[in-house]
């Protein structure tokens, strides 16, 4: 898949740099390599959660390996983005568990009124779509996964108050003070 | 009330804090390990509670543990699986989320008895609050010292990471879990060599599922003779269930295994009936992989018997007449679901995670989803029943890992007991086209009206 050139602004924050060494102490000094799951998450989410060629060349480095050992990895797995998309996006469980309970007729709904299609964004920039396989909440069917979270048991109206949340800046999307919640 | 041996304290409130789990008796199977047993009493004692792999294949843990290399010197490993995707599973998190001090007591005490000194929980990149959630538990656990540099003065070190990954069914596979640990893509190995003697950084390494590490403080704590005690024959001890789809109240639960499929479906106190009291029509005893079971091989087995939640139980009848236990992902169906654009929505699940090492597989899943789909939205054609048969009964077997027989065995499953469902959306394109999603025709008319027809 041919990706158009999008300039990203690379930004290595010492906080970010402080938090890679953090889990490059996880493995052996010689297993650096083994870091690059935990550190592409980590540099994804410092940069408006898209990983462009030049910031994987960046991550090659930080972790002395070849950057085709990064780009087999960021082409793989699906929860690295190759492309700029929203600022919020709404990925929607379809598998089995959660389409028998409405999942699809939720996304529809939610494409609808944002008046996008399934993996597209919202020209604004704010919202993307896509339908993923299971998350891991088929008891709480429907659902959909934004930021670090899951938001289940949706019904058309809950969809509707998320998306004005989003509107209005209440959703964080890392927060990390959940553990005594 | 069923027996709670995971799921004890999960409703204390602070449980997810170090300071109430040790209250509530936390950490003692480390204490007991280290300081009364050797290593190998500890796997000894898992060996005779019979527990079995949670994670779907039900392989003896204790045994597992045993293969482990501890002759050549080379340091261990101990991987817990934490990957849970397949379809229908959800326990993992269930666990992890609200104790997650029990994987790492578990951890520590299952890692003392391989002799790792440098494990991993490798969990699934959506769960990222979990994986907090884990980070913080393993933080207090060092800040106790249960972790670090001799543990308890006894000389055993143990260090314990949580790892996450990003979005990959396959890496649930144990070396394609072991391979997504070194930083690579999530490609299963062959095997041999097992993971026992060359796995992680070509290092013994045993890889258990969350809910097998979780039941050894319990078999520690009280024996394994104790645990053996529950459940029947060769099925022993409490198995998490995630129930999901058409039932009133889908959720996690801790059953003993031997309990009848009638009561888990039926009682208040597990599933409680089906949504909406809609008739149940099919069910799907342990994750997507597993073959799907008409209504009436449900609750009696071919010949008559009870069927009960246990790994021997619900394959009874091998694949013509039964299913498995598998990872515990209980997904019931009612008349309303369409068994058809079910198994098209399974087929293009497993195409979508095929990682596409083998050419079985890679292929066949795309061919499966493909033919599913043409079927689901009114172009099938009669040979195409046929055709799926053929190209499931190609990739079963012929792959490097699982996932292959995985894909195949929904589709098998769903052709052998719902093939007229197949054949009404092959002749009446027109009567399935523009439906709502996944209402069907109710299925009594839909078996009349092939039931003229010679095939």
């Amino acid at each position: 898949m041919q990706i158009a050139h999008i300039k990203q602004e690379i930004n290595i924050t010492d906080a970010l740099m402080a938090r890679i060494n953090e889990l490059l102490s996880h493995y052996p000094a010689d297993k650096k390599k083994s870091a690059l799951l935990p550190v592409l998450h980590e540099v994804q989410d410092a940069h408006d959660n898209w990983l462009s060629i030049e910031l994987q060349d960046k991550v090659a480095e930080i972790l002395e390996i070849k950057p085709v050992e990064v780009y087999e990895v960021v082409t793989f797995y699906t929860m690295f983005n190759q492309k700029p998309i929203g600022k919020y996006m709404f990925e929607f469980c379809r598998t089995s568990c959660c389409a028998i309970r409405g999942a699809e007729d939720l996304m529809d709904y939610t494409c609808q009124k944002l008046g996008i299609k399934e993996g597209e964004t919202t020209p604004d920039g704010m919202f993307t779509v896509v339908g993923v396989e299971c998350l891991g909440a088929c008891g709480y069917a429907p659902m959909l996964q934004i930021g670090d979270y899951y938001k289940e048991h949706l019904t058309k109206e809950k969809m509707d108050a998320l998306i004005e949340e989003c509107k209005a800046g209440k959703i964080d999307l890392h927060k990390q003070d959940h553990y005594t919640e | 009330m069923g027996r709670k041996i995971l799921l004890e304290h999960a409703n204390v409130p602070g449980i997810k804090t170090y300071e109430v789990y040790r209250k509530m008796g936390g950490y003692t199977s480390v204490e007991k390990a280290i300081k009364s047993m050797t290593p190998d009493e500890v796997v000894e004692e898992v060996k005779t509670s019979g527990l079995r792999g949670r994670g779907g294949a039900g392989f003896p843990t204790g045994l597992k543990w045993s293969f482990i290399d501890k002759k050549s010197g080379n340091p261990r490993h101990l991987v817990c699986n934490a990957d849970e995707s397949e379809p229908g599973t959800f326990k993992d998190r269930y666990l992890m989320e609200y104790i997650p001090h029990l994987l790492i007591e578990g951890m520590i005490t299952s890692s003392y008895a391989l002799g790792a000194n440098l494990s991993y929980i490798y969990i699934r990149g959506e769960y990222m609050w979990v994986y907090r959630i884990l980070e913080n538990a393993i933080k207090e656990a060092y800040a106790a010292g249960w972790l670090g540099k001799n543990i308890l003065g006894s000389g055993f070190d143990l260090d314990l990471y949580v790892h996450c990954g990003a979005g990959a069914y396959i890496c649930g596979e144990e070396t394609a879990l072991i391979e997504s640990l070194e930083g690579k893509r999530g490609n299963p190995r062959i095997k041999p060599p097992f993971p026992a003697v060359k796995g992680l950084w070509q290092e013994p390494t045993v890889v258990n599922n969350v809910e097998s590490i979780a039941a050894v403080p319990w078999i520690v704590n009280n024996s394994g003779e104790e645990y053996a005690k529950i459940g029947v024959g060769r099925s022993t001890g409490t198995k998490l269930i995630s129930a999901s789809g058409h039932i009133k109240n889908p959720g996690v639960y801790e059953i003993d295994l031997g309990l009848s499929v009638d009561e888990f479906m039926n009682s208040d106190e597990y599933l409680g009936g089906m949504m909406d009291d809609r008739p149940l029509k099919a069910l799907v005893p342990g994750g997507s992989s597993v073959p799907i079971l008409p209504a009436h091989l449900i609750y009696k087995n071919a010949e008559g018997g009870d069927r009960l939640m246990t790994y021997e139980s619900l394959s009874e009848g091998g694949f013509a007449t039964g299913s498995m236990l598998g990872s515990g992902g209980f997904i019931v169906y009612n008349d309303t679901a369409c068994i058809v654009r079910n198994t098209w929505n399974f087929s293009r699940f497993y195409h979508h995670e095929s990682c596409g090492q083998c050419s079985p597989c890679r292929e066949g899943t795309g061919w499966l989803e493909g033919v599913l789909h043409r079927i689901e939205t009114g172009h099938g054609r009669e040979e195409d029943i046929d055709l799926l048969w053929d190209i499931q009964s190609k990739i079963e077997g012929n792959t490097i890992c699982p996932l292959g027989d995985a894909a195949a065995w929904p589709v098998a499953a769903a052709i052998r007991h719902f093939r007229d469902e197949f054949e009404y959306h092959i002749r009446f394109p027109e009567r399935i086209k523009n439906r709502d999603h996944f209402v069907a025709e109710p299925f009594e008319k839909v078996k009349h009206l092939v039931a003229k027809q010679e095939i």
